[in-house]
């Protein structure tokens, strides 16, 4: 297959004054063009660490194993110009955009800065330029909104903006973490709604991290469970969503609220969501899991093929036959 | 609920809030029956949190008239004794759990203080009401002890909602309480809420952004826009028949399988 992204048995390690911990172990993903891809898990799951190796924003003394290609090019082994072309080519959009722009400069001036600097372009073509990727994200009036300041865009718009600017870079791939998580449920249906229609219309691969499996369901085609440190289950996103082949994945489903009904009681998992480094031997999840067997304390399952996707659970096809049996 | 009639144990007339020439709050009204949870839901700028600053005395409203079990607090309490009984009355659990504890006090010294305040227990009757209380919302004797930092924010956001319920209040305002939390967790602080109005009969103001989670906790829900009530009514009839557009948008923003994202209109502002 023609991945654009391709992540195999990633492993992450911390130095700690301690011991060095474990934040990611063999973490194995691929992305292809074009393809939207959800990242889904709890805190400490690993999930924005993932996205922070692909450009190697990690903490400094972190030790990785295991290899992350991009167009075929191993990350692992950039270094100087051609890092930094890698971080402008992958461009990341984060949680709260207001922590990601300066305060005292104009959306003009963030807009432009790169490309007049990197790409040695002259202020009214940069600006041509930012005025067109503002049009793209929805922003009509762009002009009036080059020469405005942070504050007096909504968190909403400013978001967009920040869509805005990756696009400069005309890249093939975008990394967002949690991109609409603080905003209100009809701005992320907007927000949503830009990043759908730039995935069409300039066919740009995602790794979308989000803790809402709903909103990965919706929006990715395929999407990946991780819980502590490790992937779980990677699979079609509805096909995971809607008949899930991992235990935790069906946990997660199942101790969220309907909005449809009122449940008598949330099914809840025993238990809090561990981070790698405090992970059980055998399956990290074999703490809180209600199928767990003796063997799970002691061997830990590998992701491997099943049905239409990936699953790392000993017991899995047991599970899927007892629950359609 | 509808069934009973029975005097409210809180009640809103005409509220109103301006910061200004904003107005933040306009013309709110509602009313909570004894035990019973009713949701605000709205997005930034409704003028939710504002109502509930107002209800706990943290902001005073510029028109309108609080009642809380049978007393008005429209007001700023005239003496200490006044602020400590309204406290007994009315307490508020925030959204952020990290920035609501004391970061030296441990939760079993933090809930110790509140039973010391708001009762007249002898102290071996408050040791064993902490241990009550934290066994009410999960927590064990090694997370009583702990301090804060040592806590995940799940635990803290229990810390939060036992130290809330020490004061034994009839109302509880919750407000965003269980947002910042992972879903796992969520559901355990959804279902100890459920058991502790079960168990007190503590009524809930539960004000969230979350209609899924609505749905599980509240009767009753009041949208909220741009500082007014836009429709209220039972939850599953606001959920399943919105009859406002601005409902029916909320309701149609929330992400599903199948769902697609649409643009809504030209941004303002």
């Amino acid at each position: 297959m023609s991945g654009i992204l391709e992540i195999s048995r990633l492993t992450v390690t911390l130095p700690t004054p301690d011991r060095p911990k474990p934040v990611l172990s063999d973490v194995s993903l691929s992305i292809a063009e074009g393809q939207a891809v959800g990242l889904v898990g709890e805190s400490g799951s690993g999930k924005s660490m993932t996205a922070r190796s692909i450009v190697r924003l990690l903490p400094p003394g972190a030790r990785v194993e295991g290899a992350i290609r991009y167009q075929g090019t191993d990350v692992g082994g950039l270094r100087g110009a051609a890092l930094r072309e890698l971080r402008a080519g992958v461009p990341m959009i984060f949680q709260d955009p207001r922590a990601h722009i300066n305060p005292v400069r104009t959306i003009g001036d963030f807009l432009t800065e790169a490309l007049r600097i990197r790409g040695r372009v002259g202020r009214r073509q940069a600006e041509q330029r930012a005025v067109r990727v503002l049009g793209e994200v929805g922003i009509a009036d762009g002009g009036r909104r080059l020469r405005q300041y942070p504050h007096e865009l909504s968190g909403g718009l400013l978001q967009r903006v920040m869509i805005a600017a990756t696009l400069l870079a005309e890249p093939k791939l975008l990394l967002a973490d949690e991109p609409t998580t603080a905003l209100d449920v009809t701005t992320q249906a907007e927000v949503m709604a830009v990043l759908d229609e730039l995935r069409r219309e300039r066919g740009l691969a995602m790794l979308f991290i989000t803790h809402d499996l709903e909103l990965a369901a919706a929006v990715c085609d395929r999407t990946a469970v991780m819980y502590a440190g490790r992937v779980m289950e990677v699979r079609a996103s509805a096909a995971l969503h809607d008949d899930p082949l991992h235990p935790y994945t069906a946990a997660l489903t199942a101790a969220r609220p309907s909005l449809e009904r009122r449940a008598d009681r949330l099914a809840t998992i025993p238990g809090r969501p561990l981070s790698a480094f405090e992970a059980p031997d055998g399956c990290v999840f074999c703490e809180r899991c209600p199928h767990v067997r003796e063997g799970c304390r002691t061997r830990r399952p590998e992701l491997r093929p099943m049905s239409d996707g990936e699953v790392a659970c000993l017991r899995a096809e047991e599970l899927q036959a007892a629950s359609h049996g | 609920m509808a069934e009973q009639i029975k005097e409210p144990i809180l009640e809103l007339a005409g509220l109103r809030k301006t910061f200004g020439e904003a107005v933040a709050v306009d013309d709110v009204s509602l009313t909570l029956p004894p035990a019973g949870a009713v949701a605000i839901v709205g997005e930034s700028g409704s003028g939710k949190t504002t109502v509930a600053r107002m209800i706990v005395g943290l902001e005073r409203p510029t028109a309108g008239r609080i009642t809380a079990c049978g007393r008005d607090r429209s007001a700023p309490p005239r003496s200490a004794r006044e602020r400590r009984r309204r406290g007994g009355e009315v307490q508020i659990v925030f959204q952020d759990p990290y920035s609501s504890l004391d970061p030296r006090q441990s939760p079993g010294a933090a809930v110790e203080e509140i039973l010391r305040l708001h009762t007249s227990l002898s102290a071996p009757r408050r040791r064993e009401r902490v241990a009550e209380l934290a066994d009410l919302v999960g927590l064990s004797d090694r997370h009583m002890a702990a301090l804060p930092s040592a806590l995940s924010g799940g635990q803290r956001q229990r810390v939060a909602i036992a130290r809330a319920l020490a004061a034994e209040p009839r109302i509880l305002i919750l407000d965003e309480s269980v947002a910042a939390l992972d879903v796992s967790i969520q559901a355990q602080v959804l279902n100890v809420l459920a058991d502790v109005r079960e168990r007190t009969g503590v009524a809930y103001l539960f004000i969230s952004h979350d209609l899924a989670v609505v749905r599980q906790i509240a009767d009753d829900i009041v949208v909220m826009r741009h500082g007014s009530i836009v429709e209220r009514g039972p939850a599953a009839r606001v959920l399943d028949e919105p009859g406002h557009p601005y409902t029916r948008l909320l309701r149609a923003s929330v992400p599903r399988p199948g769902w697609r994202p649409t643009r809504k209109e030209q941004e303002k502002a």
